[in-house]
């Protein structure tokens, strides 16, 4: 029986329950509002919708409460009770394996398919529904006895004089309240997150060794110098600028002083397709295109150097994915990051300026050089600053294109990885929590939240400072 | 007499200057222009480049095969079942191998000829038609005609994808002599001079031809030529008839890269034309692009299991980042007052907005799955991760499309005695709708093709089934994409481009909507 019950759809009956019970409840509260309207002469302080509101208030806020509970809660609580009766013999798995266990239990429970498995397995998978069920139907119970009683304290209250429109007005303050409150619990959510795991892994590597040694070798040995993927990271972002600087800002200029109006409104949307292609398209386009094109050049570079006598082996690597070939793609990315906040911020600055400029006889690339970048500088430089950043955090680009050899290397045709990269093979292995492995790509993690978030807060304070001036 | 102001601004060297500023002044012009042609052309090679591989992927060879559904083969005594039939899937593929054999009897010769020709169909290419005997029995021992796709590295080859091959008619042949070792002497007056000019162009050309193979085809036999002279060669059949090429003038193939070092073989090669001139080779529309689920195949591989995958996710998403952006985008710009908090929740929005997306998958992984246990590779826990990356993108929209309606509009609405709830929700948002709802559109689309952070929680797992509801199992379009495109095969490429093309129109579409209800709703107060 409650074997069965395990097997209940609770979530789509949890949230069928809850609308079930506030339309009840709506209906309970607009029908008793009208009948008070009805039976005596006086007017209702609220319109009967206004009640049927204030009581599903009442009836939906413990449901939800313990749906919530279930969601977060049923699963562990299921497992710890089926771990504490599980027979001695399973003390002799450790955590991971256990993990393991319970995990196949589980889903073995939830596709039903385990007949004919071993005794034992289908013993504890029975089990585990029995409890699941129990726990099951616990939830429903106490939801449904929430949802009525909150039913029946709001229906008692009503009355004509009952300001009903104004509580359900706080209430639903009170949401809006929390679902701002929601981007709050995102950044502490992250970064407790982050920190949690990070201080696990500082406890078993120095945080010094994490910042500055200079071996990488997650994977296999369990060194964990960090410092040749802040290099890759470094240098990577750094062609990408040397892509997008000139040419982002370049457009920028070109749009917003030189270019008409009918090109501006053409070519503006297209540059911007650039930023709304996935990423992913970026890392197959640097595949596919850049990184072989990136690695004939080298070898052509090398073959000449030989031939002309200036080297005597290969100087560059010439590798199939190179940190030339994502750095490039990168910049191509973060074009119209660069472009689009310089070209509003040139055209933010005053005409005025440029007219100054005109009367004094500078021609117009004087006026744009002396006057107007000047002036929009702060503006550039947090366009710029926001530009980096994207480029430090971009992952799929890199972990397709610039490869996975820590190491620390001038040459822009070897192999570099990144913060990115290694947080995308750490964890993408079939490791647990408690590996050293999974926790040092939360402590990358946090280097990279903590240095992107240190480059978009100084670029809002530069961009927030330079337009109280012109206003 | 002389202005003495002019007389300053035209010396010579007033002059020269001039000119050498109105110069810099072109010369940085260009420079603005040459940048917005480079990043216009990255554009353009981009698209170029993915649209032409996604074209060669759009169609594919499919073999036609006519067979008798054989009961002795689909079923066997004790498999009579329709499960079992359906599951029989190496009986199906018996029968079409034995087709492919019954046609060219020289398959028959050793084990390593019929190996090659049982490569020419995958065993998972004959389940849809084991379901469909299995759901119509009486099918059972009628001739039925089938379609079923040619091995990727062969459609490669017929699409002149697979390596470079020269292509040569030859003369009129006008005598074959067999030979004892079974090859066969051809000759014909200067038939073969084609074939030498051509080779002697190519080495020209610096291409290695030492290994090379050279085959010759007439009709539907094929050989393979050696000791080319200019009116005679040596041929070696590889299937058909040597009769075939009395009389006729033929077509050769030259191809540089050696045998060893190729995926198929002279004599596939040899089969494959052979099929095509038989008519029973045709190219026809890849749907199952959009019909199948992944495949370790790429002739059978297709990406609806992500696309049903990929539109869980965006539902969860949808429902959660949403309504709670725009609920905190009317709090925020409505009802907040001026405190620290909402400072400190302003500036939240704002940094989470430019958080990489990869720390949002560490938060999944770390709080959805370890804390909360959440299933693993679910698009219920994807949704959710996107769906925190999403909704700073919606609040930042909303409260834009908020702050855009006068407030002529609300002082109204409260002058005639509405309160400051029903302001808003009456009044307010509505107006502001239609920007709302292309901000949470653009979200979304962004949201639609974020790939990094569903491979930290596990959606990179290969996934064969259409997912059915949101805690199942499942992948996404962006995360198929990067599955394919490590896969090492040649085939993958193209199609990988054609999913990149069915994502990129997937986006496209959605921005569209945007520009369209932008077009229709905006109003300028």
């Amino acid at each position: 029986m409650l074997q069965q019950l395990g097997h209940l759809p609770m979530g789509w009956l949890l949230i069928a329950l809850i609308a079930v019970f506030a339309s009840v409840a709506f209906f309970t509260g607009r029908v008793r509002a009208e009948r008070i309207l009805l039976s005596g002469a006086t007017e209702l302080h609220s319109r009967p919708n206004y009640h049927g509101y204030f009581v599903t208030m009442w009836a939906v806020i413990p449901a939800i409460l313990v749906a919530l509970a279930y969601a977060i809660g049923a699963e562990s609580v299921s497992r710890g009770q089926l771990t504490s009766e599980l027979p001695p013999a399973f003390e002799l798995l450790s955590a991971p394996e256990l993990q393991t266990y319970l995990d196949s239990v589980a889903h073995a429970a939830r596709s039903r398919d385990y007949a004919g498995t071993d005794l034992v397995f289908t013993a504890v998978t029975n089990r585990y529904l029995e409890i699941l069920g129990g726990l099951n139907i616990a939830a429903l119970v106490l939801m449904a006895l929430g949802a009525v009683g909150g039913l029946f304290l709001a229906r008692k209250r009503l009355a004509a004089s009952f300001r009903a429109r104004s509580l359900v007005e706080r209430g639903m303050e009170g949401v809006l309240f929390f679902c701002a409150v929601v981007a709050i619990a995102t950044t502490v959510g992250i970064v407790v997150s982050l920190l949690y795991e990070s201080i696990q892994f500082f406890s078993v590597v120095p945080i010094w060794d994490f910042l500055f040694g200079t071996r990488w070798n997650a994977q296999t040995e369990a060194e964990f110098g960090a410092l040749p993927l802040f290099f890759g990271t470094f240098m990577i972002a750094l062609i990408a600028m040397c892509v997008a600087a000139p040419i982002g800002l370049f457009s920028a200029i070109y749009l917003s002083e030189y270019a008409g109006p009918k090109v501006r409104a053409w070519i503006k949307p297209i540059l911007e397709i650039l930023a709304g292609i996935p990423t992913v398209v970026y890392g197959f386009f640097a595949l596919l295109v850049v990184a072989p094109a990136v690695r004939s050049l080298a070898i052509w570079i090398n073959e000449t150097l030989i031939n002309v006598g200036l080297a005597s082996e290969p100087l560059l690597a010439a590798q199939p994915t190179s940190a030339l070939a994502a750095g490039l793609v990168m910049g191509i990315m973060v074009i119209p990051f660069v472009s689009s906040l310089s070209d509003d911020v040139i055209n933010a600055v005053p005409q005025t300026l440029r007219d100054g400029a005109y009367a004094l006889g500078a021609t117009k690339s004087e006026t744009v050089r002396n006057v107007v970048v000047p002036a929009a500088l702060p503006g550039i430089i947090a366009a710029l600053l926001l530009a980096v950043s994207r480029a430090i955090g971009e992952t799929m680009i890199v972990v397709m294109a610039a490869g996975k050899s820590a190491r620390i290397s001038m040459d822009p045709t070897s192999d570099l990885t990144t913060i990115t990269v290694q947080i995308v093979s750490l964890m993408t292995g079939e490791t647990g929590f408690d590996d050293p492995k999974t926790l040092s790509a939360f402590a990358l993690g946090l280097v990279l939240f903590a240095v992107t978030l240190l480059f978009n807060v100084i670029a809002l304070r530069v961009v927030q400072k330079y337009r109280e001036k012109y206003d | 007499m002389t202005d003495p102001a002019a007389s300053a601004f035209s010396t010579p060297d007033a002059l020269k200057r001039l000119k050498r500023r109105r110069a810099a002044d072109v010369r940085f012009r260009l420079y603005g222009m040459g940048a917005i042609f480079l990043a216009l052309g990255a554009l353009v090679l981009l698209a170029m480049s993915i649209g032409a591989q996604a074209v060669s992927a759009a169609t594919y060879h499919v073999v036609r095969y006519d067979i008798t559904l054989d009961p002795a083969v689909i079923t066997p005594p004790g498999e009579e079942t329709p499960e079992e039939i359906a599951r029989n899937v190496d009986g199906f593929w018996e029968l079409l191998r034995d087709n492919l054999l019954a046609t060219f009897p020289e398959a028959n010769k050793d084990r390593a000829a019929r190996m090659e020709v049982s490569e020419f169909v995958t065993r998972l290419a004959v389940l849809p038609t084991a379901k469909r005997v299995a759901s119509q029995p009486q099918l059972l021992g009628n001739a039925i005609t089938l379609k079923a796709p040619l091995n990727d590295d062969l459609d490669l080859y017929l699409k002149g994808q697979a390596f470079a091959e020269r292509r040569v008619g030859t003369g009129a042949i006008s005598g074959v002599l067999p030979q004892d070792d079974g090859s066969a002497q051809i000759e014909g007056q200067g038939a073969f001079a084609p074939i030498k000019t051509a080779m002697m162009t190519l080495e020209a050309d610096g291409i290695n031809l030492s290994e090379a193979s050279v085959l010759l085809t007439s009709g539907s036999s094929t050989g393979r030529l050696h000791d080319i002279q200019s009116d005679s060669a040596s041929i070696e059949l590889l299937t058909g008839t040597l009769e075939a090429f009395q009389g006729s003038s033929a077509t050769a193939r030259i191809i540089a890269l050696p045998e060893a070092q190729r995926v198929i073989s002279d004599q596939q090669i040899a089969w494959t034309l052979a099929l095509k001139d038989m008519d029973r080779i045709s190219r026809v529309p890849r749907w199952s692009l959009l019909t199948n689920s992944d495949s370790t195949y790429p002739e059978l591989a297709g990406g609806l299991a992500a696309l049903v995958g990929s539109l869980f996710t965006m539902l969860v998403t949808a429902l959660v980042a949403i309504p709670i952006g725009i609920l905190a985008a009317v709090y925020l710009e409505e009802f907040a007052p001026k405190n620290r908090l909402t400072d400190f929740i302003e500036v939240n929005i704002n940094n989470l907005a430019a958080v990489p997306s990869i720390v949002f998958g560490l938060l999944g992984a770390a709080v959805y799955i370890n804390f909360l246990g959440m299933p693993r590779s679910a698009p219920l826990v994807g949704g959710l991760v996107l769906a925190l990356m999403t909704f700073p993108v919606v609040i930042i929209a909303a409260r834009a499309a908020l702050k855009a309606v006068p407030p002529s509009v609300r002082s109204g609405a409260l002058a005639i005695g509405a309160s400051q709830m029903q302001t808003v929700f009456h009044h307010v948002v509505p107006l502001a709708a239609p920007g709302i709802f292309t901000g949470a559109i653009l979200g979304m689309a962004r949201a639609l093709g974020e790939t990094a952070p569903l491979l930290l929680i596990g959606m990179v797992a290969f996934v064969g089934d259409v997912p059915t509801s949101p805690t199942d199992e499942s992948t996404v379009m962006p995360v198929l994409i990067y599955t394919w495109s490590n896969n090492a095969e040649r085939a993958w490429e193209p199609m990988t481009s054609a999913m990149i093309v069915i994502l990129l129109a997937v986006l496209l579409l959605m921005n569209g909507l945007v520009v369209f209800l932008r077009r229709k709703y905006e109003r300028r107060w």
